[in-house]
């Protein structure tokens, strides 16, 4: 049971969260315009890396926000603080970790 | 009779019974302390071998004594050892499983969360001190014990502690920490589990005078001291299990804890020094100690010999001490230690094989997240003075004081009588010769051993028998009356609780080829038993060693697996079970539908009425009765469960716009719109009406099962993708109760109950929704058709809904329908239910519907989808209908679509399924609704639907079966 820090209610049990996948991975400004493949690589493509990896989380059973965490998928370490805007705050995310270089 | 009652130990009287025999115990007894001082030796029957088990650890490492509770409350296999004894409790042996109880378990079990700086885990010396320096640093502690009563083994040892006698000094100790107002002192309390970021589960077990019997508790720390103490275990040698065959320190602990004498005369086989502690204290309290073997000076106790004759309780009546044979009724092993780490290999620790104490320990330093100590015994340490020294330091933080350096090169450690190395080991015969060289047959498969429990307990395999290993001529060569000849490793154990041995591992490796422990344990059953392995699991990897020729360090250990001791599902379960198990939501007209007969499906979490039955009526014909009444006069469906979500905002119309598939934004104030949502990939996700409250304010109904997953979605949309638009969205289903009037006769019922509202087709017209009084109440009507007749749904707000819904029925001229229905009405009409006859595999075009997916709007979230090859493709699957060339024949739903008459060999060319079958009054026949490859270039087509009984013809049929025109919309 990870201890998630909801940015808005501090850390909860992971109980109360809602896992949603790599964060960063933002809705394409023009879909028709991309090829097929490239469309396909944002509906089913996602980074599977064993190390920090930046995330999505809901806290569903709580404030129901989204927000961001990096989290060491290896040994379950959070990485720093929640972020408030899971679309990736370019000032507090890292480029070099997969997720959050948007 | 062989065990007694120690001189001179009191105590209140308690009567029981075991298999059905009266005994009597003393308050204080575990269940299996009481049958030791009663002389019972036998307790129960091995599992697969069917041999007497006796009573052979002391506390939760017993893996033997696996007995049933009857009295005064049922619980399938448990541990002797484990559980107090009470007043009028029947209990009997196992042989394998237990039995469930065929009475409802009436006790209350609950859960309940702690969170603190730092958990203790264990209350011997190294926990209590642990416990007290960190609650001296002013930390809030939780000190969880799974005894009675604190102090670990010391009530076992008599060892003493700063002057006082331990098991007072760890009363003391726990009774200054209670009164502590930020320390929670928890016994009889189990940690079962480490989980994630220093999250652990314990059970509480309350007994059965408490109000709750049993309590889950959820922990939260900072830190965990792990002063969980050690198991010592067997040697592996001829008999091992036999009753009377106890480890020292058991037999220490009946002596000066429990006041229980487990034998008379005993041999004592040890590899350390606590054999000759556990000598001294038994003989102390009156127990001749024949001999005593200890293996660091030669001494091997190579087989123990049951008394199997006529009145034999097939218990120990001898020992043989290299080829001595001495008489005894006890045989007390200690074949050295393991460190209890089985939370910490939880919380990621890794161990570390030590020579000098033959054991796996943790390594240190201690790696595991920096939350994690361990402390006392677990960690290694096996001295009173450096237990206290290493808990204290822990509690309070300090650095672990270093462990002991030993002198010297560590000492051949004695793990199997006699030697077993990869020399000696003969491969199994390929042939089916019964007796290849080397082996004895189990001729010792006679008398109590052969008395086998309840049907179902197997006798040694063949592959068993035939396997063999050859042994060196001395010791242990056969004698005459030696039931094990030299090289036969079928009656050393190794897990006495799944009758593993060493002949069974040297199979798994020899046979098999196996050389991880994981795979021998998982092979042989070895460690798998409700034990888990306690003393056995360093043992099995002992044995593994010594059949590959490797050392212990490199095979390591099996996993550590949560929970550490087994734990009921009452408990796990809590409160959360019958009622209480998943929330139930009625409507405000429920106790309506109860009244009046209604038979209820589960939808979601909402109980809907399903049919409503008169006497004598079974559901095929309720349900055709119910579409009849709405098809020709009028019917009534309480709707209140669809979801409703109200979303404001001067963006919620281009909120809609990007959600739906058609144009919301066109919609005028007063109208009402269906529409479809996909996820990106432009499979259907929801569908609903979109009723147009005001120019920045919509009415958005789901699908009943769907509503929070809908609200969930629009609100990731706008979180995490739009956050810019200004649009706030709300759940409403339980502010609105929806009745849906529908029928021909609506029009007529609707205008008697609001005098006030226009009814007529051009006032009120399809899709649009009016404000009016009905019945008395202010309600919400709109002009909806799930049936394809004259229909209206009237909400109102929730806690007016009975009374709306009577005054319908108040009229005379409504029949009230349910579920069943509903169903049967919309898929006359063709009208798809998302989630019964979409399955995620299915776009709008696929159900008919490309008509919604709007050509007007840039973008909608999965608009980009429909132009990927394989959405656009033909041959996709397409919603139709099926009618079966016999018109009573109902096709089960999910029944497989193929286009041949007989069924080929497989694989058979499967073109869809059935998603929905019904029998309709309307249509005077069966029909279906299914998913079918190319469906709509196949109407008229004739295909066959596999039933499980046989292939059925069956008609592609548009799926539009009922007034495809649309007559009866305006009624």
């Amino acid at each position: 049971m990870l201890l998630i820090p909801c940015p808005w209610c501090g850390p909860r049990d992971e109980a109360e969260f809602r896992y949603g996948g790599q964060a960063g991975v933002a809705y394409p400004g023009d879909p028709a315009a991309l090829t097929d493949e490239e469309w396909a690589r944002y509906l089913f493509f996602r980074d599977n890396p064993e190390g920090p990896f930046r995330e999505r989380w809901h806290h569903a059973a709580g404030c129901r926000r989204w927000f961001g965490l990096t989290r060491d998928t290896a040994t379950d370490e959070i990485l720093g603080g929640g972020d408030p805007t899971p679309g990736g705050d370019p000032t507090s995310a890292d480029a070099s970790v997969p997720g959050g270089g948007r | 009779m062989t065990g007694r009652r120690r001189d001179g130990h009191a105590g209140e009287a308690l009567r029981f019974t075991f298999d059905g025999r009266p005994y009597e115990g003393r308050r204080g007894d575990t269940l299996a302390s009481a049958l030791l001082a009663a002389g019972v030796r036998r307790v129960a029957t091995s599992v697969t071998l069917g041999r007497p088990r006796g009573v052979f650890g002391s506390w939760t490492e017993e893996p033997s004594a696996v007995v049933q509770i009857d009295r005064p409350y049922s619980e399938p296999m448990v541990q002797a050892t484990t559980i107090p004894l009470l007043d009028g409790m029947a209990a009997s042996g196992l042989a394998g499983r237990g039995r469930l109880s065929a009475e409802p378990d009436t006790a209350r079990y609950d859960a309940t969360h702690a969170h603190c700086d730092v958990l203790v885990v264990g209350a011997g010396p190294a926990g209590l001190a642990a416990a007290r320096a960190a609650a001296a640093t002013g930390a809030r502690v939780v000190l969880a014990d799974d005894r009675p009563e604190p102090g670990g083994t010391l009530a076992d040892t008599g060892g003493a502690v700063e002057g006082r006698p331990g098991a007072a000094w760890a009363r003391a100790v726990a009774g200054e920490l209670r009164a502590l107002p930020d320390v929670r002192v928890l016994s009889r309390t189990s940690v079962l589990g480490y989980y994630d970021h220093t999250y652990l589960v314990a059970v509480e077990r309350r007994g059965e005078e408490a109000v709750t019997r049993e309590r889950v508790w959820r922990i939260r720390a900072r830190r965990v001291v792990l002063a969980t103490g050690a198991h010592e275990r067997s040697v592996a040698f001829h008999g091992n299990d036999l009753p009377g065959v106890m480890l020292a320190s058991a037999a220490r602990a009946y002596a000066n804890r429990y006041g229980v004498l487990p034998g008379r005369r005993a041999v004592v086989f040890t590899c350390g020094d606590s054999g000759h502690d556990a000598a001294r204290d038994l003989a102390a309290a009156g127990v001749e100690i024949a001999e005593i073997a200890d293996a660091r000076e030669g001494g091997l106790v190579t087989g123990a010999l049951g008394a199997d004759g006529p009145g034999g309780d097939g218990g120990v009546r001898a020992v043989r001490v290299g080829a001595r044979e001495v008489e005894a009724d006890l045989l007390l092993v200690s074949g050295g230690w393991n460190p209890v780490v089985h939370l910490f290999g939880q919380a990621g620790g890794a161990l570390a094989y030590d020579d000098h104490l033959a054991a796996f320990r943790p390594a240190e330093p201690f790696a595991a997240g920096g939350a994690v100590r361990v402390a006392g015994a677990a960690r290694g340490l096996f001295t009173l003075a450096g237990c206290l020294a290493d808990g204290e330091a822990a509690g309070s933080g300090a650095e672990p004081p270093p462990l002991p350096v030993p002198a010297g090169p560590p000492p051949e450690h004695v793990w199997i009588v006699p030697p077993l190395s990869p020399a000696t080991i003969v491969p199994p015969e390929p042939s089916d010769e019964r007796e290849p060289s080397g082996v004895r047959g189990p001729s010792d498969e006679r008398g109590p051993s052969d008395e086998r429990g309840p049907s179902g307990v197997r006798g040694p395999s063949d592959e068993r028998e035939r396997f063999g290993v050859r042994g060196p001529s001395a010791p242990g060569a056969r004698e005459p009356d030696d039931p094990a000849g030299a090289g036969d490793y079928t009656r050393h154990f190794v897990d006495l609780q799944r009758d593993v041995t060493v002949a069974d591992i040297a199979l798994a490796t020899t046979g098999a080829g196996l050389r991880s422990v994981e795979h021998v344990k998982r092979y042989t059953t070895a460690g798998t038993a409700h034990d888990q392995g306690k003393t056995s699991g360093t043992l099995t990897t002992a044995v593994l060693a010594h059949t590959l020729g490797a050392g212990l360090a490199e095979l390591g250990t099996t996993t550590f697996r949560a929970p550490y001791v087994p734990v009921s599902f009452a408990a796990l379960a809590g409160r959360d079970r019958g009622a209480l198990h998943d929330p139930v939501r009625v409507t405000a007209l429920h106790d309506w539908h109860v009244e009046h007969g209604a038979r209820f499906e589960d939808v979601g979490q909402w109980k809907r009425p399903w049919y409503y039955p008169r006497p004598g009526e079974d559901m095929a014909a309720t349900v055709l009765r119910e579409c009849r009444a709405v098809r020709e006069a009028a019917g009534a469906l309480d709707a209140s469960t669809l979801g409703k979500i109200d979303v404001q905002g001067p963006d919620a119309a281009e909120f809609l716009d990007r959600l739906y598939t058609n144009l919301m934004s066109g919609l005028k104030v007063g109208a009402i719109r269906y529409g479809i949502m996909c996820r990106a990939d432009g499979m259907v996700f929801d569908d609903g009406t979109v009723i147009r409250l005001a120019p920045d304010r919509f009415l958005v109904t789901t699908t009943t099962g769907n509503a929070a997953a809908v609200l969930d979605w629009m609100e990731e949309w706008l979180q995490t993708e739009w956050p810019g638009l200004r649009v706030r969205c709300t759940s409403v289903t339980e502010q609105w109760a929806t009745v849906a009037l529908a029928g021909p006769g609506s029009r007529a019922v609707l205008a008697g109950l609001a005098p006030g509202l226009a009814v007529d087709a051009r006032s009120f017209p399809f899709m649009t929704w009016r404000d009016a009084e009905v019945a008395g109440m202010e309600a919400k009507v709109c002009r909806i058709s799930f049936s394809g007749e004259l229909a209206y749904e009237i909400n109102v707000a929730w806690w007016h809904g009975l009374a709306l819904w009577k005054a319908v029925m108040g009229t005379g001229a409504v029949t009230p329908y349910g579920t069943e229905t509903m169903h049967v009405l919309r898929a006359e009409k063709g009208y798809p239910i998302i989630g019964q006859d979409t399955d995620g595999t299915v776009t709008p075009a696929d159900l008919g519907m490309s008509w919604i997916i709007s050509r007007s709007k840039a973008d909608f979230v999965g608009r980009r989808s429909f132009t990927r090859p394989d959405t656009a493709r033909a041959g996709r699957r397409h919603l139709v209908a099926l009618l079966p060339d016999d018109p009573a024949e109902l096709l089960p739903e999910g029944a497989q679509v193929i286009a041949a008459e007989r069924l080929p060999e497989p694989p058979v060319p499967m073109l869809g399924h059935v998603t929905s079958a019904y029998r309709s009054a309307a249509l005077g026949r069966a029909f279906a609704l299914a998913l079918v490859a190319g469906g709509r270039d196949r109407i008229g087509e004739r295909l066959h639907a596999y039933t499980g009984a046989g292939l059925v013809p069956v008609t592609v049929a548009h799926p539009v079966l009922y007034d495809p025109e649309g007559t009866r919309r305006d009624g």
